[in-house]
């Protein structure tokens, strides 16, 4: 008995040391992040940011705050597009069930594997002819293709376990399919709403690929390209840089202390049915 | 009476096959917003992408948009092209040996979770962090981490009496460098889906396994690694897929360099189109459509796998 309980505690200490180790990069980039500037290159490397400055995160007052603003309007609109687009889509597939849902279905499972680079590239030919390339809309739209699938994915899996007694007596009591899709399938639709809002907001957050191609030279660029320019203009002031990206990393730091158990479940849903 | 019942079942059975025949309707209205966007934000991008892949663009060409038809030539330029082989060569040791690290790593991190210990489930939650930061966030700080003078990882290694390596800066580490950045970020995804395979096996069989006499070794080889194989193809098939289309990561922390030597086909293709100041769009697009292909090859192959499962 006194044996297991050793065994058990000794196990705490060996995942919290596992944990130690994935999670050192993050520590790192904080560390670094409030590291004077000449302090970086000492040798040996400062473990601890004794004597630190918050130097970094006023350059990210300074400079990044409209980078920022952009991202969180990208990553809004991304949310509030695929939202519409795939609630509906869901409903369709997991209760109305039409002649050649399935079909449907699997060029959503096809649309997921397609890599972004190449959208990208055919999106950027056909903004250029459209002249909305550098645009925040344009941005949007683009943004929504990485999360629409999975989002269709994730309301007709979610949709298909709600009982059907419950759509037949909104129908009999009168209500129409789209009155019953609003007031009786969306309520009760909570978790899978906020999953698929969750991983919009956080994929748009973190677009690179998009925002290179077809935000590269706008006025309204994203947080990932702030980033990326500081690393580019090769100002070597690596507190501001890790300090910008401490700021970017929020989202999902929030998003996993406030909604655990819906970031599990969506990393899971793709890959595993139960 | 019986009559009265019966010809009640039948308007009931007439009324519910007009609710159908309208209701097939109904649904596609429901579904033409996602059809119509599949078409317009999918269908289309990739129908250029294909046209951009059969035409000799110039820049001028590209804006005008009456680029001549050149068939397969970019095709051909590609394939003929000295980069070809080495970013071939390099898509592939960049997918597998990622791959093969994450799906081992995140096994092996899934059973030692799955023993139900203290904090186990805090302590799983914060393994997910790399997974979920932006892939700039985690780029950039490995980059500054692998930093060939001032790196932590160098100075780690001094420690134990390795010299410094050129990690980012040095062909024969770049895809190293690159790989062990896409090991970290791959780790999460492999422990988590893993994770919810292992929770799936029933104890009982894990008891049943004891009272035979089986040991831990035993039982994880005999009971846990077969039953999981389903998880496991699903898991390594995603995985394929995922990490065939990395460009973020490379891109970010070497550019493909030095001297190609992390080139892989995602990175070759965007430097086609956007690299330089003379993009050539042909052969950018040309590279792509692999691309597209040789993720749609394990595409379906997971796709085949997951219906055979259901």
């Amino acid at each position: 008995m006194r044996y297991a309980a050793v065994l058990r505690y000794a196990k705490t200490v060996l995942g919290l040391f596992f944990t130690a180790i994935m999670l050192f990069p993050v520590y790192w980039m904080i560390n670094v992040s409030f590291t004077r500037d000449n302090d970086m290159r000492a040798d040996p490397p400062h473990l601890f940011p004794w004597n630190g400055t918050l130097e970094g995160y006023r350059a990210v007052f300074e400079q990044q705050l409209p980078y920022l603003g952009t991202s969180l309007v990208v990553g809004l609109g991304t949310v509030a597009l695929t939202l519409v687009l795939s609630a509906p889509a869901g409903y369709a597939l997991a209760k109305l069930r039409p002649k050649g849902g399935g079909a449907l279905s699997f060029v959503l499972l096809i649309a997921q594997m397609i890599p972004g680079i190449i959208m990208a590239m055919g999106f950027y030919a056909i903004y250029l002819r459209l002249g909305v390339l550098n645009t925040v809309g344009g941005l949007i739209l683009a943004d929504s293709t990485i999360a629409v699938p999975f989002g269709v994915l994730i309301f007709t899996a979610f949709m298909s376990g709600i009982p059907d007694e419950l759509i037949n007596a909104a129908l009999i009591d009168g209500a129409s399919k789209w009155r019953t899709f609003v007031s009786v399938i969306l309520p009760v639709s909570r978790n899978a709403i906020v999953t698929v809002s969750l991983f919009a907001f956080l994929w748009a957050w973190s677009d690179f690929v998009f925002a290179t191609t077809l935000d590269g030279g706008g006025d309204a660029q994203p947080i990932t390209l702030g980033i990326y320019h500081y690393i580019g203009n090769n100002n070597q002031q690596w507190n501001a840089i890790m300090a910008t990206a401490v700021v970017a990393s929020i989202p999902a730091t929030l998003l996993l202390i406030l909604a655990q158990r819906y970031v599990a479940a969506g990393v899971t849903a793709g890959a595993v049915k139960d | 009476m019986t009559t009265e019942v019966s010809s009640l079942v039948r308007t009931r059975e007439n009324t519910a096959r007009v609710r159908r025949g309208r209701g097939h309707w109904t649904a596609w209205a429901f579904l033409a917003p996602i059809v119509i966007y599949l078409l317009a934000f999918y269908a289309y991008p990739l129908y250029r992408n294909l046209d951009l892949s059969l035409r000799h663009y110039t820049v001028r060409s590209f804006v005008q948009g009456d680029a001549p038809f050149s068939g397969l030539d970019n095709y051909r330029d590609v394939f003929a092209d000295p980069a070809f082989g080495p970013a071939f060569l390099h898509t592939l040791t960049f997918t597998v040996v990622s791959i093969a690290f994450q799906f081992a790593i995140g096994l092996a991190l899934a059973v030692f979770f799955a023993q139900n210990f203290r904090l186990s489930a805090t302590l799983r939650a914060l393994f997910l962090v790399p997974w979920l930061l932006p892939l700039i966030v985690s780029a950039s700080t490995w980059s500054w981490m692998l930093n060939s003078d001032s790196g932590i990882v160098n100075h780690a290694l001094g420690l134990i009496g390795v010299d410094p390596v050129n990690w980012l800066t040095s062909p024969d580490w770049a895809l190293t460098s690159v790989i062990i950045a896409n090991i970290w970020i791959g780790i999460p995804f492999n422990l988590v889906v893993l994770y919810s395979g292992l929770q799936a096996i029933p104890c009982e069989i894990y008891e049943a396994a004891a009272l035979d006499g089986a040991n831990g070794r035993q039982r994880f080889w005999r009971v846990t690694f077969p039953l999981l194989r389903p998880v496991s193809a699903i898991t390594l098939l995603l995985g394929l897929v995922y990490t065939l289309k990395v460009f973020d990561l490379i891109w970010i922390m070497t550019k493909g360099g030095p001297a190609d030597a992390s080139t892989t086909f995602a990175t070759w293709s965007y430097r086609f189109s956007f690299g330089s100041l003379l993009p050539e769009f042909g052969p950018g697009a040309a590279v792509g459509n692999l691309l597209i292909l040789m993720a749609l090859f394990f595409g379906l192959l997971y796709i085949r796998f997951q219906r055979r499962q259901a």
